[in-house]
This record gives C-alpha cells, sequence and structure tokens, in this order.
C-alpha cells in the first residue's frame, strides 16, 4: 500500500525532499497529531490532489479527515470557516488563489475580523492554502499574485514559503496557528528538491511565522523577496558575487506580520536595498517594504533609494516570450542592484 | 354599514351554533367575546370584568363557510369547534392544555410536525416572559438609537418574537445557532444578559463584546453571531453542522437567513454540500416578506422559500405561533439528528419596525398593514390570549411580568449608558488569539501601539 512520501532514514544527515512532498509531510504529521485537523478542497482526497500535494493523505486518513467538495469556493470556504469557529483546525485548499477571489469575503470577513469583533471571543484556526502567483503558460485569469492583497488586512497572517524546510514548517506552524493564516504556495516550486536539515526532519519542527531568515550574508546590498523569486535573487547573487559584489539576501517567509526588524538590521549594514517580487508594482509588498524602511531607523542608512524590482504592471500574457518578460529575470536583479550601487 | 353588521353576526352565529337574528349584535358580540380574539383595550376591559370559567365549547363542527369568514387567526386560538382536550380545575390555573396548531406546508415530506401541541402552564409564562423580554429590548433600543445612544446598524426583531423563543424552546443549549444581522434576539434566546446585550449596542466596555462588535456582532457558547454580510452566515452554519457530524455529539445546527437571502449564491452552494454530506444543519428563512424595501415578489422568481433547497426537504410554519414554531423545530432537529441530512424551514413572520433604524419602513407597505398585522397576529398577544382564555394564568400575573420586564430593561439600559466607554488601550487587542503581543501601526508612524491576546 502506497504511504506518503517520506524517506525513513537510519542514518542521520540532511535528505532532498521536494516542496511538494514537504508540504505533503507536514499535512500528515499534523492530520497525525491532532485529530481536530482536516483538509478539505477540490480533488485533495480520491485525485490525491490537483498537485498532487496531497497524495496519500485520504488513504491513509479516509473521508471524514480528507474532503472532496464540489467546486464551491464560497460555499466550501464558509463551511470550513463555520468548521473552525466550532472548535475543528480545518485546511481549506483552494485549487490557485485565483479561486479565493470567489470566497474572499468568508476569508476576511468571516474570518479574519471575527477575533476581533467578538472582542476575544470567538477564534478561528484555518488555514487556507494553495498555489499563489504565476505558473508557466496559464494566463491572465489564473496568474495573479494575492500576497498584497491579503497582507493588507488585519487579522490574517499571510506565509509564503520559498524551499522545502519553508513550506514543511511553516505549514506546521499555520496549522497549529489559533488564527486564520493564508498560505501562500507556488506551483512552479512544487517539484523543486531541497536539501533538509536533520532538524527539520522532526515531527516537531516548526518554523516561526513572523520571522525572516537571512538566506545568504553579504556587505554590499540587501535583497529581499518571498517564494519562488528568492531563488533568483541568490542566483542573481552568485553571478554578482563574481564581480566583487556581496548581496544579503533575506526570505521574507512571511509576509504578515512582516519582519521588518531583520530587513531594517540589514540595511544598517548594507545601506542599499532591492525588493524583489512577483506580483505588481502598485501598493505591492515591496512598497510596503520601501514605506517601512522609510518610517524606521534605517532610512538614515540608506545610500540610494530603495529600489523595487516587480512583475510587469499587466495581465499576464499567454506567448511564452511575452509572459517571461512579465515576471523579473534575474538579468533583471543584477541590473538593478548595479543601478541602485551606482556601478 | 348595518349589512355589515349583519353579515358579521350572521357568520359568527353560525360559527357558534347561536340563532340567527336571536339577538342583537352588540349583545351577540359581547356573549361571544370570549370565543374571539378581541385586542382592544376596551375589549380586554370587558374580559376581565366578566372572568368566569369558560363554557365548554360547542360540539357542532362549524360549516366551511363560516370558516372561511373566519379569520385565520381565529383559526389558533383554542377556539370553539376545535377538538380541545383540557384538564380543568376551577380552583387553580389550568396545569396544561393542548392546542391546535396550523398544518405545515410540505415538500418532500411524508409527514410534518404534530397539529398539536401541548403547553404547561410553566413553558407558556417563560415563553411569555422571553417574547415580551426581547420585544421591550427591541422598543428600548429603538428609543436610544432615536436618543443618539446607540449608532450606526440597528435592525430591530419586533414582530418576530416567537421565531427566536419558539426555536430555542424545541433545542438545547448545547445545540448550535447562528444568525444574520437582526440577532438581538437570538442572543438574548442564546444566553446573554440583556445588559450585556444594550451595552454592546451603546459601544460600552460592559458590552458582551465589549463594545468592539456592535448591533450585528455578539457571541456566546454555541450561537456565531451576529453576521452582517447578507448570507455568508449560512456556510458558516453548515460548517458548525459538520463539526457536529465530524464529533459525532448529536448536535445540530439551527442557522437562520431572510428571505433576501435567500436569494444569495452561496445559499445553494451550502444546500449542495449540507445535502451531499447530510450535515445535520437545520436551516430556516425568516420570511418577514421584505427584503429591505423590497417585497418578496420582486426579489423572488419564486416566494416558496421552504422549497428552495430543492433536494432538501422542507416546511413553512406560521412563524407568528410560538407553538408552531416549536414544533416544527423539534421536527426538523429530530431530522438532522435521525442522520436525515438537512431541512429548510421557512417560518411566515413579520417586523414592525423598518430594515433597520434608518428606515422608516413605511415607503413600501401602509401603515394599515403593519397595524392589521399587530392586531390580529402577534405574537405575544396570541400567546397571552391563549392563556387567559384557559385559565392558564390571569391578567394580573401578565401585568406583574411587564412591570418586571420593563423594570429590568430599565435597569439594564441604565447600565447601558452609564458604563464606561472601553479605554483605549484596547484598541488594537484580539486581533489575534493565543498570540505574544504585536506592535501595531497607528495612524502616523510615530504611534505605536501594542496588541495583546
Amino acid at each position: 500500500s502506497w504511504t506518503p512520501s517520506r524517506k525513513h532514514q537510519r542514518t542521520s544527515g540532511p535528505v532532498e525532499v521536494t516542496v511538494r512532498d514537504a508540504l505533503n509531510q507536514a499535512m500528515d504529521e499534523e492530520l497525525e497529531r491532532d485529530e481536530r485537523v482536516f483538509l478539505m478542497g477540490e480533488e485533495v482526497a480520491q485525485y490525491d490532489g490537483a498537485y498532487k500535494v496531497s497524495r496519500g493523505l485520504w488513504k491513509k486518513y479516509g473521508d471524514k479527515r480528507i474532503i472532496d467538495t464540489p467546486i464551491s469556493e464560497m460555499g466550501f470556504a464558509g463551511i470550513a470557516v463555520g468548521a473552525a469557529m466550532a472548535g475543528l483546525r480545518p485546511i481549506c485548499e483552494f485549487m490557485t488563489f485565483n479561486f479565493s477571489m470567489q470566497a474572499i469575503d468568508q476569508v476576511i470577513n468571516s474570518a479574519a475580523k471575527t477575533y476581533y469583533m467578538s472582542a476575544g471571543l470567538q477564534p478561528v484556526p484555518i488555514v487556507f492554502r494553495g498555489p499563489n502567483g504565476a505558473s508557466a503558460g496559464v494566463a491572465a485569469q489564473h496568474s495573479q499574485c494575492f500576497a498584497a492583497w491579503y497582507a493588507h488586512c488585519p487579522g490574517l497572517k499571510v506565509v509564503s514559503p520559498w524551499n522545502s524546510e519553508d513550506a514543511k514548517g511553516l505549514l506546521k506552524s499555520a496549522i497549529r496557528d489559533d488564527n486564520p493564516v493564508v498560505f501562500l504556495e507556488n506551483e512552479l516550486m512544487y517539484g523543486v528538491p531541497f536539501e533538509m536539515s536533520e532538524d527539520s526532519q522532526s515531527k516537531d519542527f516548526t518554523i516561526p511565522i513572523g520571522k525572516a531568515k537571512i538566506e545568504r550574508q553579504g556587505n554590499h546590498v540587501t535583497l529581499v523577496s518571498h517564494s519562488r523569486f528568492v531563488g533568483h535573487c541568490l542566483d542573481a547573487a552568485a553571478v554578482l558575487a563574481k564581480e566583487g559584489i556581496e548581496c544579503e539576501v533575506i526570505n521574507l517567509r512571511t509576509i504578515r506580520p512582516m519582519d521588518v526588524e531583520s530587513i531594517e538590521t540589514s540595511v544598517m549594514k548594507t545601506n542599499h536595498l532591492v525588493t524583489v517580487e512577483g506580483g505588481w508594482p502598485q501598493f505591492g509588498v515591496g512598497a510596503e517594504i520601501c514605506a517601512r524602511v522609510m518610517e524606521g531607523s534605517a532610512f538614515n542608512f540608506l545610500d540610494a533609494p530603495v529600489t523595487r524590482v516587480t512583475g510587469v504592471d499587466i495581465p499576464m500574457p499567454y506567448a511564452k516570450i511575452l509572459e517571461d518578460h512579465s515576471l523579473p529575470q534575474v538579468k533583471d536583479i543584477i541590473f538593478s542592484v548595479k543601478k541602485t550601487l551606482n556601478v | 354599514m348595518k349589512t355589515m353588521l349583519t353579515v358579521i353576526s350572521n357568520a359568527l352565529c353560525r360559527i357558534t351554533g347561536k340563532n340567527v337574528g336571536a339577538q342583537t349584535v352588540p349583545e351577540l358580540l359581547i356573549d361571544l367575546s370570549e370565543y374571539v380574539n378581541l385586542t382592544s383595550p376596551a375589549a380586554h376591559a370587558s374580559a376581565q370584568a366578566q372572568r368566569q370559567p369558560p363554557k365548554p365549547p360547542p360540539v357542532s363542527t362549524r360549516s366551511s363557510a363560516a370558516s372561511q369568514l373566519a379569520r385565520a387567526q381565529l383559526d389558533q386560538l383554542d377556539g370553539p369547534g376545535a377538538r380541545v382536550a383540557v384538564t380543568r380545575n376551577f380552583a387553580d390555573f389550568t396545569p396544561q392544555v393542548t392546542f391546535d396548531i396550523k398544518k405545515c406546508d410540505l415538500h418532500r415530506l411524508e409527514a410534518g410536525p404534530p397539529v398539536k401541541a401541548e403547553l404547561t402552564r410553566e413553558q407558556g409564562l417563560q415563553y411569555y416572559r422571553t417574547m415580551q423580554m426581547v420585544r421591550r429590548v427591541e422598543l428600548k433600543a429603538d428609543q436610544l438609537y432615536k436618543q443618539k445612544i446607540i449608532r450606526g446598524f440597528c435592525h430591530l426583531y419586533d414582530g418576530q418574537e416567537a421565531c427566536a423563543a419558539g426555536i430555542e424552546a424545541a433545542i438545547s443549549p448545547s445545540d448550535h445557532l447562528i444568525t444574520a444581522y437582526r440577532a438581538h434576539g437570538y442572543t438574548y434566546t442564546r444566553g446573554v444578559s440583556i445588559r450585556q446585550i444594550l451595552a454592546e449596542l451603546t459601544g460600552r466596555k460592559g458590552g458582551v463584546a465589549k463594545g468592539k462588535g456592535g448591533s450585528m456582532h455578539m457571541y456566546a457558547p454555541h450561537f456565531y453571531g451576529g453576521n452582517g454580510i447578507v448570507g455568508a452566515q449560512v456556510p458558516l452554519g453548515a460548517g458548525i453542522a459538520l463539526a457536529c457530524q465530524y464529533r459525532g455529539n448529536n448536535q445540530v445546527c439551527v442557522t437562520l437567513y431572510g428571505d433576501g437571502a435567500a436569494n444569495q449564491g452561496q445559499l445553494f452552494e451550502t444546500f449542495n454540500m449540507a445535502a451531499l454530506w447530510k450535515l445535520p444543519c437545520v436551516f430556516i428563512c425568516e420570511n418577514n416578506k421584505y427584503g429591505m424595501g423590497t417585497a418578496v415578489e420582486r426579489a423572488a422568481a419564486s416566494t416558496d422559500y421552504y422549497k428552495r433547497g430543492d433536494f432538501i426537504p422542507g416546511l413553512r410554519v406560521d412563524g407568528m405561533d410560538v407553538l408552531s414554531v416549536r414544533e416544527a423545530t423539534r421536527f426538523a432537529a429530530d431530522h438532522c439528528r435521525a442522520g436525515k441530512g438537512p431541512i429548510v424551514m421557512e417560518l411566515q413572520t413579520y417586523r414592525y419596525h423598518g430594515h433597520s433604524m434608518s428606515d422608516p419602513g413605511v415607503s413600501y407597505r401602509t401603515r394599515e398593514e403593519i397595524q392589521e398585522v399587530r392586531s390580529k397576529s402577534d405574537p405575544i398577544s396570541l400567546l397571552r390570549e391563549r392563556m387567559l382564555s384557559n385559565n392558564m394564568a390571569s391578567a394580573e400575573e401578565f401585568k406583574e411580568m411587564d412591570v418586571e420586564i420593563r423594570k429590568e430593561v430599565d435597569d439594564a439600559a441604565q447600565f447601558a449608558t452609564s458604563d464606561p466607554e472601553p479605554p483605549l488601550e484596547d484598541l488594537c487587542n484580539h486581533v489575534f488569539s493565543n498570540n505574544p503581543p504585536l506592535d501595531v501601526r497607528g495612524t502616523h508612524p510615530w504611534s505605536k501601539l501594542k496588541s495583546v491576546s
């Protein structure tokens, strides 16, 4: 019989795990740990997940814990929120976050605001998860990044993992959190393998929500990013290192509450800041970082204005050449760094 | 006029089996006053003056023509001609009476709720107290709103009290209930004190949500508000029902919505999933004939709201009769508890106030219509008349209760107007549950506020 992907290691040491499998492990472990946890969404059970993220879970946990829903986002998101209000701990999957727009009232008005409106009487321990942002060739209606929309709202936590450790540790934290968490995955990252440390293979491994991670140390410029573009930043940093420019790459991990302190500490060291994201520029994650840095202690340490590298301000086109030029490429990051450093 | 009186007296004679023309009309009316629901003050006075044990009802059945002439509400009373079983004790009050209640219209159901309802004296007094309390709280809220002590939205429930009281009488505190924004009545029946309700309306720290929720956002154990977005509470209610099913605890969730919300798409999504998964959810449509200013005929292609669940069985219930509501809710809850899946109930009811305090409520309906419902179908009067005409309680008792209730409401209003507003330190609290304290940005960068769980 098939079991969820897990490499049983007798020997200690790091192991290669794809983001998909890391997410699967996180859900499997949390389903096992707390019987109030359940997963619902389109195709999550018998189909093993539209993107196979929930592979094997229905076989292991059955109909009660892994629930296939009809195509009724507003309805099943509301049902999930109601179940959370009644004390269960649902994971509500949106096949992509584009479809969450149909249910966004339940996420914001029923989930995010309720603890406040009830002055603490009614918590809503729910996770909304699914792929966010651009995929490949899926065109405008299926490629939007919702980080800025959800991160705008008090009462929500918004998490955006990049690698496998992020995915597993943050999803476990999100499920254990007593608050509504929007968990933004990335379809293009699902199949990417990453080394996972020995620690991260423990069933109690969690990553705190609200803390960024320095993926690479550097002195000359701070690159801040989230999700897939953290990888782009690291690639750019490798190229720039050959020219003697050392980039400090920060992986936000959480969009809301944002770890501004880590950004400020880094900027006070490097004096230069470039933000990188896949979403649109206006009112986006980079815009927020600019505003926060301006308002805080790091402003006086900037030797140049903050630069934002973002998706192009258009609906996503289909043709490959157009699509490639709609999102930040490594060369755009390199160009922006050099402009910011005036080299 | 004389012809009309003759018509009326002939009809009354046929109802009661008296000889047509044997008495003058005024004599006839006085004689018949114990059988007829006269709600004018004069009628009360005369009824009290001649308080005697009621005569045994005539055995003859009514002619169908007379039945048609009789007002609908006469059917509801323990009236003449109805088959009534009564335990009589002339020295004390009647401890229990079985009343005939209206048969419900059924959809995909072989059988419906019983057509008889037992009412004990204690139950009657309790239902009366509940409904009268809700009535007086709503009227007090009206007053406070006009004095600008209550602000924003205020959707009042007076007229619909039998729904909240009847539902609560049929379920237990361990069952669950969720409704929309016309929620003050349910907040009370689900256990929140009227002090905490009024203080929430006036935005004080003693309010049930510490003043942070307001009229539409009050909560209690197994009561999930109070929801402002029309229809959003329906999927939530099905989710609560899912939790009941998940835990196997035999509890049900009563999920209320209005005739306006009945046209929301998310309801149909919810009906589909609730039926598919057999969720123990009692969907209840409180049809008060108007969605804000739009009469049901102008909003719905089908106003048979009890049938709108399509594949879900439904029943249409007289929402002005607390006993009908109770029996129907019991029937519906039993249906769910038996694992048969969800059920839809339509309660035909009426609100005296406009949609909210900013709606006078007379631009889309006539004052005559409102007055007619008040005089013929008021849920509190119906119950009182039933109990009085069956000697289950005395008029003095009811009067005493009214005085007591008024005093309680006045005291609660006193609290609600004198309690302090929430402290500014509370502004940012309760954003997250079970969370370490966090910083919240204020209106400008130098305003660093703190939020604790």
